[in-house]
């Protein structure tokens, strides 16, 4: 039974006929890990917004389904669908620098949900957070608790932001490019951790990236989007051995592979994208006419 | 070939200013300790490292945006290690350079005709008006582009810009410090394959800067290793990927992560 089930999720710029997602369908069972594919401008990070209601005012949801554990978010009262997302979901976002508050120390940023959301005391989400730089193998997590965010390398802040995003042991994980700033070391060490959280706290995980070589390292399954369309979903084998769509294959064909250069780095033909957009149009113009 | 570039015995320290106590002078951080090598002509030279490893410090020092603490860089024959700025200015045309971010490198209030003309007019290039065009068909943008402003184009178009202001005073030398990183894969594929094209069709001169060293196997033709300041590897492409000999390199290939589910990475 998935946690997270998207149907029919159509978003709009408000007041116009355009359409930046179109018709998505994606869902998400509990310790599964599910990656959103695709270029700067695909709609990979709105679907994550649509589910954490969080969009920008200037878009709006025209149709769909938001179900989280069997129940539709969209028909929900906001304060009560805040509250759900505040209790069961949460966000690793990709530059840690923003993300975290300049001007407080690190302990209240992260205790700060525990005490708001699930009515905590200070000293027990104190030891909580304790236990949880721990977990993301930070050393002296007393001292890290009192320092502030510019005290700390990229790659501290970001795990500390994964250790705040599993603070409240949420069911869904919305993971948006959380390894772009960082570089490759580095990165390999945060997505390791990423895992393993995930993998021990059996959670469901919506990992948002452009990079299909993560993806093959630690998603179950993916979506492809271009243009706010899901043009493939599958599972990981399947599309890394044969990716159906010929997007995806001008992706996978795009993706750096340093054992093969020769068939790397090639960038999306020309007649791809012309085909991919009139897959576009024809949605589009099924969607009017219906 | 000549060699463009010679780099001796290159040191460079900056001051380390979170340690700077209130009153006196900084305590001095050493961030390239002693490099040397040097960049044939119309190699396409891959530095590569991970972040804090002294990478675009060496950059910077290339370009003489920054003064090495000793050592030589010498540049086409000429010692430029301590030259200054005044002595430097005719010489700059010759050696460019292409920023990570084009965002922040480019006047958000000038049209992109006059961000590529304006090291032109900076050195008295006749009509850097039509050379600013001329760039501009080099990159494969429209000419058109010239009256649009830098947050009207896409993260691959704003990188073509300033590639385009880099090739625009036909320099013998460009220094591309992390110019893909912040693209996804599909731009990254076509600048890289621009830069490709580029170098071929003007003769050019490249250090191409990344922490990524699959983004760097195509495109270059050697690879010097970067760690803590200091040079662990330095052999051509092809060597460096079948024979890693470093240990640093080793991890640094180790932590890409190839699309390929059934290699184990973790």
């Amino acid at each position: 039974m998935s946690f997270l089930s998207i149907s029919n999720l159509s978003v709009r710029i408000a007041g116009t006929t355009t359409r930046l997602l179109r018709d998505v369908a994606l869902s998400v069972s509990p310790g599964e890990v599910h990656g959103l594919v695709g270029e700067s401008g695909a709609g990979k990070s709105m679907i994550g917004k649509a589910v954490l209601g969080i969009l920008p005012r200037s878009v709006e949801i025209i149709s769909g389904q938001i179900e989280l554990d069997g129940t539709d978010l969209l028909t929900l009262p906001p304060a009560e669908h805040r509250r759900r997302i505040g209790q069961s979901c949460a966000l690793i976002p990709q530059d840690p620098m923003t993300a975290l508050n300049p001007s407080r120390r690190i302990g209240p940023q992260i205790t700060d949900r525990l005490v708001d959301i699930l009515g905590w005391n200070r000293a027990k989400a104190r030891e909580r957070a304790v236990e949880l730089l721990h977990e993301v193998h930070i050393p002296d997590p007393d001292r890290i608790l009192r320092s502030y965010p510019h005290e700390l390398s990229g790659g501290m802040r970001q795990r500390i932001l994964i250790a705040s995003a599993f603070a409240a042991e949420p069911k869904l994980i919305i993971a948006d490019e959380p390894t772009t700033a960082l570089d490759v070391t580095v990165q390999k060490q945060i997505l390791k951790l990423i895992k393993e959280m995930q993998e021990r706290h059996n959670t469901a995980l919506l990992f948002v990236t452009h990079d299909l070589g993560v993806v093959s390292k630690i998603c179950q399954s993916l979506s492809v989007l271009y243009g706010g369309l899901v043009v493939e979903a599958t599972d990981v084998h399947g599309f890394f051995r044969a990716p159906s769509h010929a997007y995806s294959r001008a992706l996978l064909a795009a993706t750096p592979k340093y054992t093969d250069p020769e068939a790397s780095l090639t960038p999306v033909p020309d007649a791809v994208i012309t085909e991919v957009n009139a897959q576009v149009d024809a949605v589009d113009r099924e969607w009017r006419g219906g | 070939m000549a060699d463009l570039y010679e780099v001796e015995n290159l040191h460079l320290s900056l001051p380390d200013m979170t340690r700077k106590p209130l009153f006196g002078a900084a305590p001095r951080i050493e961030i390239l300790k002693g490099l040397s090598f040097n960049i044939p002509e119309g190699e396409i030279l891959g530095i590569v490292g991970g972040s804090g490893s002294g990478k675009s410090t060496l950059g910077r020092a290339l370009v003489r945006l920054l003064e090495p603490t000793s050592g030589a860089v010498r540049f086409d024959g000429d010692d430029v290690t301590h030259l200054s700025e005044q002595a430097l200015r005719p010489m700059r045309r010759r050696f460019q350079m292409i920023f990570q971010d084009p965002m922040s490198s480019m006047n958000p209030r000038h049209r992109v005709g006059r961000i590529i003309s304006a090291p032109l007019r900076l050195h008295g290039v006749e009509n850097a008006r039509e050379a600013a065009r001329e760039a501009l068909d080099h990159v494969g943008l429209p000419r058109s582009f010239e009256t649009r402003y830098p947050h009207e184009l896409s993260g691959g178009q704003r990188q073509r810009v300033g590639i385009a202001r880099a090739i625009a005073l036909r320099p013998d030398f460009i220094l591309a410090d992390e110019i893909v990183s912040g693209l996804d894969v599909s731009s990254q594929a076509q600048v890289l394959a621009l830069l490709e094209r580029l170098v071929r069709e003007l003769g050019l001169t490249l250090a191409f800067i990344s922490h990524d060293l699959s983004v760097i196997r195509r495109l270059c033709t050697r690879i010097v290793v970067l760690h803590h300041g200091e040079i662990v590897e330095n052999e051509p492409t092809a060597e460096l990927f079948d024979n890693p000999r470093a240990g640093y390199t080793r991890e640094l290939l180790d932590a890409i992560p190839l699309p390929d589910p059934d290699e184990p990475w973790f």
